[in-house]
């Protein structure tokens, strides 16, 4: 309840924010285009035809974006990548949103020695040099789709979990938490019903943040070739792809690059225009 | 002579509804003391800031602020810092706002004086201890080198005026000076300033919402409220036949000592409702490797029949707040028990059963910190329903909703709003109802008034003793202000350093106060009476910190009739015809 009415100010105040409109639209527009692009293409991403490799962009025949080296569709395979860059979004923010809000809010609320042990396992976990446990998990498991998300999702709540954890620290000292304790609501219900919402501003801001980072270490990884295994794509395989045709066929390049900036751009200013809009020193302006 | 002459201001704010100031005209003549008065919105503060120049960009002002003849409203910044210290200077509510925390105190005089040429070197430095001499900080060459966070408010405070005076200004301006301060310290501070006026000649402007500060402090006065002028007139005449309907209200609103008290008689011989036995608190400090324990409250007992109101009463540090925190659970107590209902309560709040807790509520002093931002009005007040009768339904609730609303008086299209869309004498209701809405048998009101404006006060203290009545609620009222005490008390408990001082009942806690400290807060009260005699401050110094409690009886170093025995032994709190007290000269004093 009270968290929907959190979530239905933000979203009243976002009305007067334009920096947060046009990204937030450029952002649909993309996924919406990646999702349905490929069903109107009489292209397959898999399809290969050695006859017509590294094809300029043109209109002829619907390849918009051209082919790459082995002759497949560009812009079926863009979108493609694109489709997984986003999921990485959604799956790195509902992994942050879910485990790091509840896990930090717990250590935080209930405090003591719980809250030592938690945030200690969270050091712990931040002390493992990230590439080379993922570089593990691929050895130890099969490469998978799913490993990605695992690797990227268990780094991503860490830091969520210590920013809620310092949030929460000062909201249980706020009176209207010790009326609500003399009320008598349980401690599981005043992390739920007055914590979580009261975190909740500052948490969409933080996880708009939060994507463009877990965005780019998928990219990240799929460029050193531990990432997405072909003919599977993300924006960050196909930027490694286009690099070796650079000179031949920058274009190859140069479209799934300019998507991942265009993406990665609208999630930082869509998350700075949120921070803005939720930072009380901005009510002075 | 005209010092300063402000005519046609008016300041508004892109967004505003209403200008913050509208057509404001007034004068202040040489080494006069000219008090603004107003409610919080009325503009007063935007008047001041105005004549200082340190209005906001985005404020549109017109008119003219004329000093010496030379107009000053949109004067060159380099002319304005000519002017301000040397000409005008403004001492604000907030010193530790106000004071650089990086610039021990004398750097920041030296600096002051170094900039505008006045004194520099040896000179310098030997001023600016005489300026703090003459301020009354103790021991001035240590206060010399101290930093803001190493002083007390009322020491911010002086040093703070110091700084203002340092330049031998011909205005200055006091907006709120003593808002922040213990009533004794108040007391200090508005004499020092009369002092220091006097001596040189200086203007004051005068700025604060309490009309007890404007009626002992200032010549003339100005009543403004929503940006206009109300009234102007000396203080005399504004105080016995204001001319306004509106001034009336504020005057009537004025708390005062010498009214009647509002509480109805409580059945004599019930049983207490609430028992509190060898109670005490402390916290643990760390301090580099030691330990500290700071004794916040000392063991002490008290009660509180069914339908009474126990009113404590003690200045910043004498252990009020945490001495009901600890009551209510909300803080772990050392020893000492709390028998409510005939039973005893668990330490802890979460151990207590939902029939005890819902029975001991508590209003607190910030009402919207209170409240749960997130959340709107309506669920606010339903919650507690929802938490005591798992089983009710939406409209049931809905319903109880609404009959609380009325209860305390508010509308019911605000069940909609979110606590930060209420005012604060709204908000506060809202947090009353959603106490009464448990039905408790105790309601602790912790300084629930405190951030009110005068009117929306008196009628927040009506609504509780209407609730009283009732229902027969018995309320604990923690306060500094003794005008509180009168209207809503029984009895009075008196607090410092932790300890009881006194325990009596209200007539007599005004007719015939036992304990020295009792009778420093009856006279440090500012009487909202221009005609009353001034007096010097009742108490000197402030009151020490719990860390080293001074040996003896605590007040001892403060107290106007100490003899050797205050210094060595520690008095005992004794019973005395209708109450209790704990000073060694009870018995031969007449503080009445």
């Amino acid at each position: 309840m009270s968290a929907l009415t959190a979530l239905q100010q933000l979203i009243g105040q976002v009305r007067g924010s334009r920096v947060v409109l046009i990204s937030t639209g450029i952002l649909l527009a993309i996924a919406v285009v990646a999702l349905l692009g490929p069903l109107f293409s009489s292209h397959s991403y898999l399809a290969t035809d050695l006859d017509r490799r590294l094809l300029a962009p043109t209109l002829q025949n619907g390849q918009l974006f051209g082919t790459d080296d082995l002759g497949r569709d560009l812009f079926v395979r863009t979108m493609m990548g694109a489709q997984v860059t986003l999921l990485v979004a959604v799956i790195a923010s509902i992994v942050s949103l879910v485990i790091g809000v509840l896990y930090g809010a717990t250590a935080g609320f209930i405090g003591g020695k719980l809250d030592a042990l938690m945030m200690r396992a969270v050091d712990a976990l931040y002390a493992l040099p990230f590439i080379f446990l993922v570089i593990l998990l691929m050895v130890v498991f099969e490469r998978s789709f799913f490993l990605i998300f695992v690797a990227i999702g268990a780094i991503n709540w860490l830091e969520m979990a210590r920013i809620v954890r310092g949030q929460t620290l000062s909201l249980k000292e706020r009176e209207f938490v010790d009326a609500a304790r003399l009320i008598g609501v349980s401690s599981f219900g005043i992390i739920f019903r007055h914590i979580t919402p009261n975190l909740l501003g500052m948490v969409v801001v933080y996880m708009t943040l939060t994507i463009p980072q877990a965005i780019l270490v998928e990219s990240f990884l799929s460029f050193l070739g531990l990432g997405i295994q072909e003919p599977q794509t993300s924006l960050g395989a196909l930027v490694n792809g286009g690099v070796s045709q650079m000179e031949q066929a920058p274009w190859v390049l140069l479209i799934p690059a300019g998507l991942l900036a265009i993406v990665l751009l609208c999630f930082n200013f869509l998350g700075d225009g949120l921070r803005d809009l939720t930072d009380p020193r901005g009510e002075m302006q | 002579m005209t010092l300063l002459r402000v005519s046609g201001l008016s300041i508004s704010y892109p967004g505003a509804s209403r200008p913050a100031v509208s057509e404001l005209s007034f004068t202040v003549n040489d080494g006069e003391s000219v008090g603004i008065v107003g409610e919080s919105g009325s503009g007063k503060t935007q008047t001041a800031l105005a004549v200082m120049g340190l209005l906001p960009a985005n404020a549109s002002v017109n008119g003219s602020i004329r000093l010496q003849g030379e107009e000053i409203l949109g004067a060159p910044a380099a002319r304005l810092n000519q002017l301000r210290p040397q000409k005008i200077a403004i001492v604000f509510q907030d010193p530790k706002a106000a004071l650089n925390p990086y610039l021990s105190v004398g750097k920041q005089l030296k600096r002051i004086m170094i900039a505008h040429g006045i004194a520099s070197g040896r000179d310098a430095v030997q001023r600016s201890l005489e300026m703090l001499q003459r301020v009354g900080l103790p021991d001035p060459e240590r206060q010399y080198r101290a930093y803001p966070h190493q002083l007390s408010g009322g020491m911010r405070q002086r040093a703070l005026i110091a700084s203002a005076l340092i330049a031998e200004p011909d205005l200055l301006i006091a907006d709120e000076p003593t808002t922040a301060l213990d009533v004794t310290i108040q007391a200090q501070i508005l004499n020092l300033l009369q002092e220091l006026r006097h001596a040189s000649n200086t203007a004051l402007l005068l700025i604060t919402h309490d009309l007890g500060v404007i009626a002992g402090n200032s010549e003339r006065t100005l009543v403004l409220d929503k940006g206009c002028l109300l009234e102007e007139g000396t203080t005399r005449q504004i105080f016995a036949a204001p001319g306004q309907e509106r001034s009336q209200a504020l005057i009537a609103a004025a708390p005062r000592l010498d009214a009647a008290a509002q509480a109805a008689p409580v059945t004599v011989g019930a049983m207490p409702l609430l028992e509190v036995d060898d109670i005490s608190v402390s916290f643990r400090e760390r301090r580099g490797r030691g330990r500290n324990d700071l004794h916040a409250v000392l063991p002490l007992s008290f009660n509180v029949l069914p339908g009474e109101t126990v009113a404590i009463v003690g200045e910043s540090g004498s252990g009020k707040t945490s001495l009901v925190r600890a009551v209510l659970g909300l803080l772990a107590k050392k020893t000492g028990t709390v028998g409510f209902l005939g039973m005893a309560l668990p330490d802890i709040v979460r151990k207590r059963s939902n029939e005890t807790r819902r029975r001991l509520q508590m209003v607190f002093q910030d009402p919207v910190a209170s409240l749960d931002p997130a959340m709107r009005v309506g669920s606010i007040i339903a919650e507690p329903i929802s938490v005591h009768e798992p089983g009710s339904k939406a409209a049931q609730r809905e319903q109880r909703v609404d009959e609380m609303l009325g209860r305390v008086g508010l509308e019911h299209e605000l069940k909609a709003r979110f606590p930060h869309e209420l005012s604060g004498g709204q908000a506060q209701r809202v947090a009353i109802a959603r106490a009464l809405v448990m039905q408790p048998k105790i309601l602790i009101c912790d300084e629930a008034v405190a951030a009110l404006d005068g009117t929306v006060r008196s009628d927040i203290l009506q609504l509780l003793l209407d609730e009283q009545t009732r229902s027969s609620l018995s309320l604990i009222i923690i306060t500094h202000d003794l005008t509180v005490v009168r209207q809503m008390s029984h009895r009075v408990l008196v607090m410092y350093l932790g300890r009881i001082c006194e325990l009596t009942t209200n007539d007599r806690l005004f007719r015939q106060p036992r304990h020295p400290y009792t009778r420093a807060l009856l006279d440090a009260m500012p009487l909202p009476d221009p005609t009353a005699a001034r007096q010097p401050p009742p108490v000197s110094g402030e009151a020490a910190s719990i860390l080293r409690p001074p040996s003896g009886c605590v007040f001892h170093p403060r107290c106007l009739h100490a003899n050797d025995a205050c210094s060595k032994d520690t008095p005992l709190l004794e019973e005395t015809q209708d109450g209790k007290v704990a000073c060694h000269r009870a018995a031969e004093l007449d503080l009445s």
